[in-house]
């Protein structure tokens, strides 16, 4: 297929996923702020974790001086100052769905045609702190709709295989996130600590990746913190840690260079990043510093992102 | 939909009587149905010069336009024979020129016209065909002409919207098309697939790899170039997908460059290759020309073909088929007065008021005066333009178009149309679908079908009978 369709329907997939991630991330920090603060901790500030989670806090700081919540609203989900808002996520995924329409299903198409309809529609100068959960839900439908459409409706070909190594690609990038902003809470220190309001810390980051009542099936325990770890960074059949992302992106990679007949630095990448994550224990990754495993691993995923666009995509 | 004697045509009997017995407001409703489908699927039209307005729907008429089987045969029988004609015209211009020598076609409608293409001259190009696709606009006049009013030979467009407003047509009104027979046209896209195919270099595999090359997304006519390679299977490229080495055509694909043999060209021939034509141009290909005078890649349409679409050489075709064909024309032209000859300029300032004027080199419905339904100071000011530069100008009598029901707020009520018809020309024959795409003036008594003007669509029903 051409590159540059191969290139659009892989950032297709990127931008409705971090829209997906984005709402996840609000609809966490609105959960949390909306707790009574007794059970938050004195010190957490959600709204602010919710931009440096979305990697998003110098660009506000451009805009604004003071974090509120109207203020980071506006900015993940509308602005238009913030080319990672939802609101230009579904912009770019529009356009670049428009630019390979040829490669799309029309179930895909219409999934992200109607979304960014509908958001145009919406008047964002109205939108309510109570109105955002209504508005986060149309964006984690549109990815689910997009999503689904795409397994059910995609031939098996390259074109699918680009599509998905997109949501891999910043799926991984996304929990890796998720854990590294609050990875302290996760330390043993802080757990011997216990209490409700770790516990309410380990269970938002776990609604921030749709698991938390995964964790209660495959642990059957109470929420321990280097569990919480476990679960999303080492267990294969946890769809979004970063061990089932790595299953995914190398035999989708693995697929393409078998119907091409030719294997290059990205299945090499895949591959080795997959190893690392299967051969070791949560205690090892705990042993060497988690923030520091977290922030190689989003490096090595940037670095996988880059090779797949030099191989292929350009 | 009705003759000259007021009656009702045959073709339309079955249509007057169902709408007769609809209920009032199931034409509203499916009305309403329609633009919601033509939306959800995308189908838009970029305006230029519109920034508010970037993707617009074409308005769509739900009330059919209807011709019976005979008609058809007539009329197709006509495009056939102009479609053929022109080509063989083009092969002339840019090679022998016999037509020039017999003084038929002055030369400096040639030599001086824009879009004369002199890279052209002496290239043989795969199996003499320039035009694959001919876009040919006609009105009916009265119970038996066809008139054509425009060839349009370079990157004719709204094939698309036929397409898609039988599909539309075919999911809301099951029940009235079930009622008779009506020609398909769905296999038009396989019949361009073929075409295409049929043109491809002599040398290249046999089966030939054909894409389409499109502007890019911001052009207008966008959603037809996706539709179309969608719908033939076949790439989708920009300039900067294709590479040009050793005279040969790549695609760049995630497997490596892939060669190609056909590409069919909705990129005006002057941004086609910088190293050629308009060297300032992005969208094109640098070598792509050299490719094809190595006849190493098709182009289709062939660039250059301009020469033989615009409206000065429009009042020659006549004598065109007649020269190349031996043959009287079977469609009609609309007579046409060129200021560029004297006394023709003298009558159309004098009768500015009954007259439409064109740009010979305008398209789009752009620049033009429809003398009836212009004010004094409009005409003034066309013939100021006409004496600075009188050989920019042709005018026709504005004629009785013939009118189609439409469905407006205030019920049916008759609008003009026109119809394009799309003219299919490979290696191996000439093909045709049958009907074509049905403009319709939306604002009672306008003469202007073209979309950028406002004006909509309807689907084209050819019967068997």
């Amino acid at each position: 297929m051409l590159s540059r369709d191969a290139d659009s329907l892989y950032w297709l997939s990127r931008y409705v996923e971090r829209a997906e991630n984005l709402a996840r991330v609000l609809d966490v920090a609105y959960r949390m702020a909306s707790m009574p603060l007794s059970y938050n901790g004195v010190d957490s500030n959600e709204w602010e974790s919710a931009l440096i989670t979305a990697g998003a806090m110098e660009e506000f700081k451009e805009v604004y001086d003071e974090v509120t919540p109207e203020r980071v609203i506006e900015f993940l989900a509308f602005s238009e100052a913030n080319p990672s808002s939802i609101q230009c996520c579904f912009d770019t995924a529009r356009q670049n769905a428009r630019s390979v329409r040829g490669a799309l299903t029309s179930e895909m198409w219409e999934a992200i045609n109607s979304a960014w309809l509908d958001l145009r529609r919406l008047n964002v100068q109205k939108i309510r702190v109570q109105d955002l959960p209504r508005f986060l839900n149309l964006v984690k439908e549109t990815s689910l709709r997009y999503d689904g459409s795409a397994m059910r409706t995609m031939l098996r070909n390259d074109a699918y295989w680009f599509s998905r190594l997109g949501v891999y690609v910043e799926r991984a990038d996304n929990t890796a996130r998720v854990l590294d902003v609050k990875y302290h809470v996760l330390l043993p220190k802080d757990a011997e600590v216990g209490g409700g309001i770790d516990y309410y810390q380990w269970a938002a980051i776990l609604r921030s990746v749709s698991a938390l009542v995964s964790y209660q099936w495959v642990y059957h325990q109470n929420l321990r913190p280097w569990l919480v770890a476990d679960l999303l960074i080492l267990r294969q059949e946890m769809p979004r840690s970063l061990a089932a992302c790595y299953a995914a992106l190398s035999s989708h990679l693995d697929d393409i260079a078998h119907r091409y007949g030719t294997t290059g630095p990205s299945q090499k990448l895949a591959r080795s990043a997959h190893a690392r994550l299967t051969n070791r224990t949560i205690d090892d990754i705990f042993q060497d510093g988690l923030h520091e495993f977290l922030q190689d691993f989003i490096d090595e995923n940037n670095r996988l992102g880059h090779s797949i666009t030099s191989q292929y995509l350009c | 939909m009705s003759g000259s004697d007021g009656m009702t045509r045959e073709a339309y009997r079955v249509l007057e009587g169902w709408l007769r017995s609809a209920p009032p407001q199931l034409l509203e409703h499916r009305r309403d149905e329609a633009e919601l489908l033509f939306r959800k699927v995308g189908i838009t039209f970029a305006v230029y010069g519109n920034a508010e307005a970037e993707e617009r729907l074409i308005p769509f008429d739900i009330i059919p336009r209807i011709m019976s089987g005979p008609e058809w045969a007539h009329l197709s029988r006509g495009l056939e024979q102009r479609a053929r004609a022109l080509n063989l015209f083009l092969k002339d211009i840019y090679g022998a020129r016999e037509i020039l020598r017999a003084g038929i076609v002055p030369p400096d409608l040639i030599f001086q016209n824009p879009h004369y293409r002199p890279q052209m001259n002496g290239l043989a190009v795969s199996g003499g065909i320039y035009v694959q696709v001919a876009g040919i606009d006609v009105v009916r006049v009265d119970d038996q002409d066809f008139y054509v009013l425009e060839d349009n030979l370079r990157t004719p467009s709204g094939v698309s919207y036929m397409l898609e407003n039988r599909e539309v047509m075919l999911r809301l009104f099951p029940d009235l098309m079930a009622m008779q027979r009506i020609r398909p046209i769905e296999n038009y896209v396989d019949e361009l697939f073929a075409t295409l195919k049929s043109v491809a270099p002599e040398r290249s595999a046999s089966d030939p790899v054909v894409v389409l090359l499109t502007p890019g997304s911001y052009n207008s006519a966008y959603y037809e170039h996706s539709f179309l390679a969608d719908r033939m299977g076949v790439e989708l490229v920009e300039g900067r997908d294709l590479v040009v080495r050793d005279e040969v055509v790549y695609m760049r694909t995630t497997e490596g460059p892939k060669r190609v043999d056909v590409i069919y060209s909705r990129l005006d021939d002057d941004f086609l290759d910088p190293l050629v034509f308009r060297p300032d141009s992005a969208l094109g290909v640098p070598g792509l020309i050299a490719a094809y005078r190595a006849g190493n890649v098709t182009i289709a349409n062939a660039p250059g073909t301009g020469v033989a679409d615009d409206k000065a050489i429009y009042s020659y075709v006549p004598d065109i088929v007649r020269f190349y064909m031996g043959e009287e024309p079977i469609l009609k032209n609309v007579p046409t007065w060129r200021c560029r000859e004297r006394e023709s300029m003298s009558y159309v300032l004098d009768n500015l008021h009954e007259l439409v004027v064109k740009q010979v080199n305008g398209s789009g419905g752009y620049g033009m005066l429809v003398g009836p339904h212009s004010t004094t100071e409009m005409c003034e000011h066309f013939r100021g333009l006409i004496r600075a530069n009188p050989d920019n100008y042709v005018a026709q009598p504005t004629l009785a178009l013939s009118t189609s029901p439409v469905f407006t707020q205030s019920g049916l009520a008759p609008r003009h149309v026109d119809l394009r018809p799309f003219v299919l020309t490979g290696r191996d024959g000439v093909r045709m679908v049958p009907g074509g795409l049905t403009r319709v003036a939306l604002k009672e008594g306008s003469l202007v079908v073209n979309s950028s003007q406002g004006g909509g669509t309807k689907d084209t029903w050819v019967l068997s009978e």
